[in-house]
């Protein structure tokens, strides 16, 4: 199997499952099968794929123009690949708690639900290839419409909310900013392809663009991408939280939300280039306002009883950590970002699974409400556990090491306030994540035990894998260094 | 002399040549002035009637050639066609002196612009063996279907209000807006 | 031999099918001859097209008379393409009318829609295909008038006034249009378009940047474009627009807000660029500028409009009036690329436009109202047609991978290139209002509780469920592969552009 083709296999597979799904839609137990085969597959695939990209290769496939002058192309690049690993290896995962979840929580529209389900797994798969800004904006938006559905799933006034502020936010961003921005980089380069070293220095360069243009242009990209959930445009995500947990599980803990911050990423290194950033000092802003969006948003998750609400939070003050490390432009944040996509997309999963499951166990969602309730469920609140030092970022947590690099950038750069506020909001997550297994394993329980138990095995099975993964990711961390650093070399 | 100036200036004589531009601006402006004030659905179809006429006449009168007669052939251009024409005769010998009395009545009209004549015009001034010099006949015909456009428009609305009649009781369009707010 | 006149039959066989339709009288056969006519036509448009693609232009000489002294039928690039979509969509939506017409005509009278209904094709084809100035004016009266009756023939009382009002407004803008004509015939003694524009080479005298030539051909220039801006709904002269859209029989609404103002747009297009070319009208004469700003006036203006809609037709008739004035952006940006924008917009406005009007069809058939809230939960009982409603209006915002964020892209690419930042931004600001119309329908239709009617109703007919889904279809299908949309704008853009520079 060529290259060329394991690209194609990763966009067609999805979509295959997709159609797959709608085809056996009144038979459920072949309609599972069919998306349990053809992620695996995929998952599959996309490892072989993997083994050529971080070996060196960057394959390609151009598909042709969609409009004249932009192309829908495809070049594979180490950042792009991890990003396609951990969606694929997670979707798996997910598949096998979404039956578990969807069934024994007899939800409606299986069928819709996981259709719409591989279509965002195609779009991320697509983001995750993309060799120009354009391919990415066209799979950004086909992510906002398809997992629209999933958001408003149970379809009540509640869900329409939701999706209300969901859709207004992403597509508003996306339409007034974002593609703004991409007009103003084509204008400005002439063309939109990611390039190593970026494309915006040449142009900076001779004198088309001036600093404080590009500090604009940052921000219109920085903003427009409202899938990396930066204050003040972090609402949809609480609001997309009414969506089935394990919607919330992949999408808004993996797919949707490192989409958006893999998309700054990709912006800052292969438009901007780390080398333009650092030396004109355009994204000092954006360093300060990541640093805000950490803090505060760590601060409202603290207030938050809703389970599924506080996971919300703690996710966009993640995030921003990302969109931190990418600001900073410096060699070691730009890789300790990428790498914080891997890490906190397996802890932050785990943690919405164990959301899930506390709910299909035991009807709960509410944090208060969890006393005792981890010795009726001793493997949901042990992942949970697990998967907190992770997101913590504490040793043998697997975020340990992505936080570490993102402190040396800090310090590399100089920017000792911004340290400062990694290591408060890293105690803010121990404030907000560890009292829920504390509360769960050590105070007496208020009801009788006995009336809750474990959720459904499909739900705990895959939790407690995710869990471990998130330890082991803490050993191959040096892997994944090296795999990253080839993005930090351009030009 | 500044060009600029001699556009702007308008002479008796030129007032007096433009005679019936001036008619078919008032005629325009009366029409569509109906049009715009009147309540009455029948009023405002004759408004709109009045301003259709006005361009009628804008055609036809920059169809006019002076000195020009009427576009027929007369009968010794016809010897060199086939003989259908003549029944086409009387009516000529007919159209000849009227139309020349009119162009006495106005000699100033010109029908070219600024003050070069257009081509086609010397064209037809020259197609002529004869020498006679014919009015334009295409400005006339045009406005034959444009009368017939005129009528079409005209006949749908008056069946239009007729039925509007039959439906509201009133053509009087700030009564029917009163009756389509209250139901 | 049939093959060099196929340019003439494809005004003369509706011409002629139409008074057939009178005559027949029977309500089967006038629907089954309407519907083998405009598929006749479409097929003629395809030839056409594809004779132009590889050929270069037709051109045929009514009766052998050669230009400029006879009529002259031209099939260009522009006359090609509009002809091709407004053909496409008449026979699709006639395709799809006998079960709607049937529920909101009365029978006696259905024989009379067919016949008009082709008599309107003939007119908006004829536009298209005559080169010569005062056969349009003629067309266009043609189209206008069986316009008016069509809307006419709508359920309600308001339907023949607001047929009226649309009659005096168009009735004024054609006049216009005539005073216009006539002017220029003064001017070149011509009325063939591109032998007019030869002409007015001459009488245009530019000194630099300074206006020399003729007070005419001002006054003129005025006439025609006040004229067509009434035709086209442009800003503040749409008055007419909603309630012609909102009372007429759904199958007329589909219709002409698939085609009646794109043809208009058509006309502006010959007009401006080829007859007083854009020198004129955008160096000497601020036309860029006033096109630019009432676009932008009117496309928040009608948008806003839109979202306050408690009526889904009028809702869809006020996006349209926002609609043409993206069109009339990329005009008024006078290069290729805004040009092509707005060409491309024609086409893709077309098609969505024309697909959501027929969901709204199928949605009146069964549930008896346009009002939203007698449409809630209807996406519960008839899931099929509410989909395509979010397909549609997901070309309507402009969302990728649908014809309508084509459109916008090479707008946007069209603005940011020629410095135009704000129109960019408005633009994409705007674009944000059609998201709160269209979702505020697909809300209604999806998260409310179904209201009696639509709890009751059932899923439309295949056969208008078919043709509503090729149309949706079809602006999806443009939307990603934009080879021929795209690819004839731009040779449009560029053959409008170099005639004349």
């Amino acid at each position: 199997m060529t290259p060329e083709m394991m690209i194609q296999l990763g966009m067609g597979l999805p979509l295959l499952a997709m159609a797959l799904v709608g085809l056996t839609g009144s038979r459920p137990n072949v309609r599972e099968a069919c998306t349990l085969i053809t992620s695996s597959v995929l998952f599959y695939v996309t490892c072989n794929l993997a083994s050529f990209v971080f070996a060196g290769q960057r394959p390609e496939w151009n598909l042709g123009e969609m409009i004249p002058g932009f192309e829908i192309a495809f070049r594979v690049e180490p950042l792009g690949m991890l990003f396609a690993l951990v969606a694929s290896g997670l979707w798996i995962l997910t598949t096998v708690y979404a039956i578990g979840y969807m069934r024994g929580h007899h939800e409606k529209h299986q069928t819709r639900f996981f259709a719409c389900f591989a279509i965002a797994i195609f779009a991320a798969m697509a983001a995750a290839f993309s060799a120009n800004l354009f391919t990415l904006f066209v799979a950004y938006e086909a992510m906002t419409i398809s997992t629209y559905p999933l958001v408003t799933h149970h379809g009540d006034l509640k869900a329409r909310n939701g999706g209300r502020v969901y859709l207004g936010i992403l597509l508003s961003t996306s339409v007034a900013f974002f593609m703004l921005a991409i007009a103003w980089t084509w204008s400005v380069c002439g063309t939109l392809d990611f390039r190593e070293g970026g494309i915006l220095g040449l142009a900076h360069a001779e004198g088309k663009i001036s600093d404080t243009q590009l500090g604009v242009l940052l921000g219109l990209f920085a903003f427009g991408i409202g899938k990396a959930a930066l204050m003040p445009f972090h609402r949809w995500l609480p609001a997309a939280m009414v969506a089935p947990t394990p919607v919330s599980a992949l999408l808004h803990a993996v797919a949707v939300v490192k989409v958006g911050v893999f998309t700054v990423l990709k912006v800052c290194v292969y438009i901007f280039g780390i080398d333009l950033m650092s030396q004109t000092g355009i994204s000092d802003w954006l360093c300060y306002v990541a640093g805000a969006t950490i803090l505060l948003a760590s601060l409202v998750a603290m207030t938050k009883d809703n389970l599924k609400a506080r996971l919300a939070y703690s996710t966009v003050s993640q995030l921003a950590y990302i969109t931190l490390g990418a600001a900073l432009a410096t060699d070691v944040s730009v890789i300790g970002g990428g790498m914080h996509i891997a890490m906190h997309a397996v802890g932050k999963i785990t943690l919405f699974f164990c959301a899930g499951a506390i709910y299909v166990g035991a009807h709960k969602t509410n944090i208060s409400d969890m006393r005792g309730l981890g010795r009726a469920m001793p493997l949901t609140f042990g992942a949970f556990f697990i998967a907190s030092l992770s997101i913590i970022g504490v040793p043998p947590g697997g975020g340990a090491w992505s936080k570490w690099l993102l402190a040396l950038g800090t310090v590399e750069s100089g920017k000792l306030a911004l340290m400062a506020a990694l290591m408060i909001s890293s105690l803010l997550n121990i404030a907000y994540l560890i009292p829920i297994p504390i509360r769960g394993f050590m105070t007496p329980p208020g009801e009788k035990p006995k009336t809750f138990k474990e959720a459904p095995m499909m739900c705990v099975v895959p939790l407690c894998i995710t869990a471990v993964g998130s330890v082991a990711l803490f050993f191959v961390a040096e892997q994944i260094y090296e795999w990253l650093k080839p993005i930090t070399l351009g030009g | 002399m500044s060009n600029d100036l001699w556009q702007l200036a308008i002479t008796t004589e030129q007032f007096k040549g433009l005679y019936n531009y001036w008619i078919v601006i008032f005629l325009m402006m009366t029409g569509f002035f109906i049009v715009i004030s009147r309540k009455n659905m029948i009023k405002t179809v004759i408004g709109l009637n009045i301003f259709q006429t006005s361009v009628f006449l804008l055609y036809i009168t920059m169809g006019k050639v002076n000195n020009g007669t009427a576009p027929i052939l007369g009968p010794e251009d016809a010897h060199h066609d086939d003989h259908s024409h003549d029944k086409s005769h009387d009516a000529e010998h007919a159209a000849h002196p009227f139309l020349n009395q009119i162009s006495e009545q106005t000699p100033a009209q010109n029908v070219s612009v600024g003050n070069e004549p257009t081509a086609p015009l010397e064209v037809l001034a020259e197609a002529g063996n004869s020498g006679l010099i014919y009015s334009n006949p295409l400005p006339s015909v045009l406005m034959l279907t444009a009368i017939v456009v005129g009528i079409a428009t005209t006949a749908l609305a008056l069946a239009l209000i007729v039925r509007i009649r039959e439906d509201y009781g009133t053509i009087e369009e700030d009564e029917i807006l009163i009756l389509d707010r209250e139901s | 031999m049939i093959e060099h006149h196929l340019p003439i039959l494809l005004i003369a066989i509706p011409l002629m099918a139409a008074p057939c339709c009178v005559l027949i009288h029977s309500r089967r056969l006038t629907q089954l001859l309407a519907l083998v006519v405009c598929w006749l036509c479409f097929g003629i448009s395809v030839w056409l097209m594809t004779k132009v693609m590889y050929e270069g232009a037709v051109t045929y000489n009514l009766g052998g008379w050669e230009a400029p002294y006879g009529i002259v039928y031209v099939v260009d690039y522009l006359s090609a393409f509009v002809m091709l979509f407004v053909s496409a969509l008449a026979a699709i939506v006639l395709t799809y009318a006998p079960t709607s017409v049937q529920a909101e005509i009365p029978e006696p009278k259905q024989y009379l829609f067919y016949a008009t209904y082709l008599l309107c094709l003939t007119g908006l084809l004829g536009i298209c295909i005559t080169g010569d100035l005062f056969n349009v004016f003629v067309f266009l009266e043609i189209s206008s008038l069986s316009t008016y009756a069509m809307i006419s023939l709508g359920k309600t009382r308001r339907a023949p006034l607001a047929a009226f009002q649309y009659l005096i407004m168009g009735t004024i803008g054609a006049t216009f249009i005539l005073i216009g004509i006539g002017l220029l015939y003064q001017m070149t003694g011509t009325l063939n378009m591109a032998d007019m524009a030869q002409k007015l080479e001459a009488v245009r005298a530019v000194d630099g940047e300074t206006w020399v030539g003729s007070r005419t051909m001002l006054v003129a220039f005025a006439f025609m474009t006040v004229g067509l801006s009434i035709k086209m709904a442009v800003f503040p002269l749409h008055s007419w627009l909603p309630n012609a859209y909102t009372y007429a029989p759904s199958v007329v609404t589909c219709f002409i807000a698939a085609t009646a103002t794109k043809v208009s747009v058509y006309v502006f297009l010959r007009v401006v660029y080829e007859i007083f070319t854009p020198t004129f009208a955008f160096s000497i004469l601020p036309l860029d500028t006033a096109l630019m700003a009432f676009s932008l006036i009117g496309i928040f203006v009608a948008s806003l409009a839109a979202i306050y809609q408690t009526n889904i037709k009028r809702l869809l008739a006020y996006s349209s009036i926002a609609q043409i004035g993206y069109m009339l952006l990329g005009i008024s940006m006078a290069n290729t690329a805004g040009l092509t924008a707005g060409i491309v917009h024609m086409f893709n406005h077309a098609l969505i436009k024309g697909g959501l009007f027929m969901v709204v069809g199928c949605l009146i058939l069964r549930i008896g109202s346009a009002k939203l809230e007698d449409l809630q939960g209807a996406g519960k009982t008839m899931p099929w047609t509410s989909f395509a409603w979010v397909l549609g209006g997901l070309g309507l915002i402009g969302v990728p991978l649908t014809a309508g964020f084509v459109s916008k892209w090479l707008l946007l690419t069209a603005a940011v290139d020629s410095q135009h930042w704000w129109v960019a931004t408005l633009m994409l600001l705007s674009s944000l209002l059609a998201l709160v119309y269209v979702w505020r329908v697909v809300e209604t239709l999806y998260f409310a509780e179904p209201s009696e009617q639509a709890a009751s109703a059932k899923e439309a007919p295949p056969l208008m469920l078919i043709t509503t889904y090729v149309v949706v279809g079809a602006s999806i299908v443009f939307g990603i592969w934009t080879e021929f949309s795209a690819g004839v704008a731009l040779e449009t853009a560029q053959q409008l552009l170099g005639v004349t520079q």
